[in-house]
């Protein structure tokens, strides 16, 4: 009884996860430019629902900008001019991966800085501590 | 011990540290509360409107495009008949569109245009003209991704304003009033 709850479970998954690629069939011309697709559209944020991406999304705004990346990709356009065409419409926000811009700066170096901050007042502490100690252990007029 | 003791400032560092989040956390709070997500400022403010070439929704063997516009300012205002919010700000465009001074061009968004005259009919038509874009391929050269927004564009065709959720009574006093008044004096 458990081991068929197990496969029906197994196969209640598959099928969810195969619904979830299968929102609007796109005729790809190889595995390989579907893969890219996926990637790039895994990339990227839709608007309507933010905390989605264009590749998971049902939103019809999703919808619509996944047949237009689509039509970009069979014009040959690469990756970078497809983003570059949404940034132009819909700003950085459209990216999940934000660009190294002025206004960024704190995003992508604030965590690090804050990180090496801490780590500096935990030597100097250390240092403060085992200092004595080591005064100790130098002392060569012990017997022991 | 003795270290803590001989510089007194020592003690607070602590407590400063502990003031420095404590501001962090405030000042992500205020701004929460005063920026809605949803609402993500547009980059084509200040740049040239896109082209378009849409059908009228009177007439739809007419087309409208960018150049028939442009020579004064006018307001576009995104819509849609399958609008929620589209309904709570339709009273306030009826009661504001004399008192624009410029005209209010309805964008159809996405909308079978016998619903949008449906609607239209029926609420009452606060448009000068309404021009539809079905596939919604020309709303996002302008970077629509909901409605409604509105978009303030200017003689020669730029966009200098945009606001995204319904217009109020509020925005319109506090944002585009100022704006439109703004590009009367430039035009002088």
């Amino acid at each position: 009884m458990k081991h068929l709850l197990a496969v029906a479970f197994v196969a209640l998954a598959l099928a969810l996860s195969a619904a979830a690629f299968a929102i609007d069939p796109l005729p790809f011309q190889s595995t390989a430019q579907r893969e890219r697709f996926q990637h790039l559209t895994g990339e990227l944020r839709c608007m309507v629902c933010q905390d989605e991406s264009l590749l998971s999304s049902n939103a019809d705004f999703a919808k619509q900008l996944r047949r237009q990346i689509f039509d970009m990709m069979q014009e040959g356009k690469s990756d970078k001019q497809i983003k570059d065409w949404l940034v132009a419409r819909y700003s950085t926000f459209i990216l999940y991966d934000p660009p190294l811009a002025p206004t960024t700066i704190a995003l992508w170096f604030g965590t690090p800085a804050i990180f090496m901050a801490g780590g500096i007042v935990v030597v100097v502490l250390l240092r403060r501590r085992t200092r004595p100690a080591a005064l100790i252990t130098e002392d060569p007029g012990d017997d022991w | 011990m003795n270290e803590v003791a001989r510089k007194p400032l020592g003690r607070f560092v602590p407590l400063i540290v502990f003031a420095a989040l404590v501001a962090f956390f405030v000042i992500g709070l205020v701004w929460n509360q005063t920026h809605d997500a949803r609402f993500v400022p547009s980059p084509l403010i200040d740049k040239p409107a896109p082209a378009f070439h849409l059908p009228r929704l009177e007439q739809p063997t007419q087309f409208v495009t960018k150049a028939d516009l442009l020579g004064k300012p006018y307001l576009l205002n995104v819509f849609a008949s399958w609008c929620f919010a589209c309904g709570d700000e339709h009273p306030v465009l009826m009661a504001y569109r004399d008192k624009f001074g410029i005209p209010l061009i309805g964008y159809d968004y996405k909308d079978a245009p016998r619903d949008a005259r449906a609607w239209l009919d029926r609420h009452g038509n606060p448009y000068h003209e309404v021009i539809t874009d079905q596939s919604g391929d020309t709303a996002i050269n302008f970077g629509v991704y909901g409605a409604p927004e509105t978009y303030l564009i200017d003689a020669k065709g730029v966009i200098r304003y945009k606001h995204i959720g319904p217009l109020t009574p509020d925005v319109i006093a506090k944002d585009l009033e100022p704006k439109i008044r703004a590009l009367e004096q430039e035009g002088t």
